[in-house]
């Protein structure tokens, strides 16, 4: 098959709306947007808390979370796979080839893009809006919902990357999923497994997603970036 | 008149940098003061101290009769002194947003902030800005609104950062014709500054950092003549 003919045969099944290619979006985003949900408050609250507050081992969590940045998915998956198997310490909790499994995982894999993000932007922010706030008598958790009010565009742009990372990632995906279809096989493993075996047309159809999902987000955000931008500039 | 902050010593130092070593630092209940010194002596610091931003180094402080350390900052304090900025900033909510901050972060309902913040914003002649974007004010909008934000509070101390610094012509006459109406209201207040016209302010006590060392001058006396003539 020719890659011209794969990739009409991939809008075939996109605009038929093939009931097993809609599932695995379906699987994709949902664990993905889970994952984030829980991801996200505690980042936030650890980036806010290592960017603002001076405490012993400060530098080494900015340095874990960065370099936690370039570790690779499947070696988490890896990780999480001990863990979760029969005989591992987490094997009671049944998770292994579930969607919980790969919830696990895009939270792991998205907690250092979401903590070093959030930890730049309360950095970046002006010092004197923190300041302000507790000159006002703002608590500490004011002080924090002020700040990152003024630093939500950063956050956003946390939260896309975060987004982007998982919804992309295939290692972890993998091994802690299984590729089950219908239960855990999302956008990435399907990817990979019908590129094996040679059906070509579903995995252009994903990776069409994949890229359509990727645009949206981003320019959701350059879009957001803009306004800020502007109004930066008028101040 | 009562102090309303005694400190016995106060000290900053920057590493082995002795800023500045105050014997005995005082400031009354209700008064005025107007902090002089040439850049880098230390004004803003030490006003940053005052207001909990900055360490420092006191022994033997009393705030408003009461034995207290300005480390860890007391709550009695914070919720007495109210610092603002050279260049305040301005949280990207609303301009009434703005002047209520403290007010909702104290807890006040929301009914009686909203009077209190109309009031202040009346005082500083912002009222016609309630429905600006904070962002696209001017750096005199943004200092009135500032001192709106401060006033509202009715803090027992408040800390005036250079008001006056980068602002001309109305703006700044603008902002100059607040001090006064901040004074009568039973506030202390302390300015760094190099204003002449905010330090010859009738009333107001000037002190000036020189060398590390706090000086006591009466304005009356030193403040520039013209000044004195209302």
């Amino acid at each position: 098959m020719s890659l011209a003919d794969a990739t009409t045969a991939a809008f075939g099944l996109l605009v038929s709306g093939d009931a097993a290619l809609w599932q695995i979006i379906w699987v994709s985003l949902k664990t993905s947007i889970i994952g984030l949900l829980f991801a996200t408050p505690a980042a936030v609250l650890l980036g806010y808390a290592i960017a603002s507050y001076r405490f012993p081992g400060r530098r080494i969590a900015i340095w874990l979370a960065q370099a936690a940045l370039s570790l690779p998915t499947v070696l988490i998956g890896l990780l999480l796979y001990l863990l979760l198997s029969r005989h591992g310490p987490w094997g009671a909790l049944h998770w292994l080839f579930t969607q919980p499994g790969i919830i696990l995982g895009q939270f792991i894999i998205a907690m250092p893009v979401l903590v070093a993000f959030t930890l730049a932007a309360v950095q970046a922010a002006d010092p004197r809006f923190a300041e302000t706030a507790i000159a006002h008598g703002a608590s500490s958790w004011r002080v924090m919902a002020t700040v990152l009010h003024e630093v939500r565009f950063g956050v956003m742009a946390a939260v896309i990357s975060g987004f982007g990372r998982v919804i992309s990632e295939v290692g972890c995906a993998l091994m802690v999923g299984g590729n089950i279809a219908g239960e855990t096989r999302t956008i990435t493993t399907a990817i990979a497994l019908e590129t094996s075996k040679g059906d070509f047309a579903q995995g252009i159809a994903l990776g069409i997603v994949l890229v359509a999902i990727a645009l949206l987000m981003n320019g959701a955000l350059l879009l957001l970036q803009g306004d800020a931008h502007a109004a930066r500039a008028r101040a | 008149m009562k102090n309303l902050v005694s400190i016995d010593r106060l000290r900053k130092r920057f590493g082995d940098r002795l800023l500045f070593d105050i014997e005995r630092f005082t400031l009354e209940a209700g008064r005025a003061y107007v902090l002089t010194g040439v850049n880098g002596a230390g004004k803003s610091t030490l006003l940053r101290m005052l207001a909990g931003l900055e360490g420092a180094e006191a022994q033997g402080v009393t705030f408003d009769g009461r034995a207290t350390v300005l480390a860890p900052y007391p709550a009695a304090m914070r919720a007495a002194v109210v610092y603002v900025h050279q260049h305040p900033v301005m949280f990207s909510t609303s301009v009434a947003g703005n002047v209520g901050y403290g007010l909702v972060a104290r807890g006040m309902p929301k009914a009686q902030a909203a009077k209190l913040v109309d009031e202040a914003m009346a005082w500083a002649g912002v009222a016609h800005l309630r429905d600006s974007d904070p962002s696209r004010l001017s750096g005199g909008e943004k200092q009135r609104i500032a001192l709106a934000r401060a006033k509202v509070l009715e803090p027992k101390l408040l800390l005036l950062d250079e008001p006056t610094a980068n602002l001309d012509g109305a703006a700044r006459e603008q902002v100059l014709a607040l001090i006064p109406e901040l004074l009568k209201s039973g506030t202390s207040v302390v300015m760094a500054c190099h204003d002449r016209d905010l330090i010859g302010l009738p009333g107001v006590q000037r002190l000036k950092l020189r060398d590390g060392r706090l000086e006591p001058r009466s304005a009356d006396r030193d403040g520039p003549a013209f000044a004195l003539v209302p």
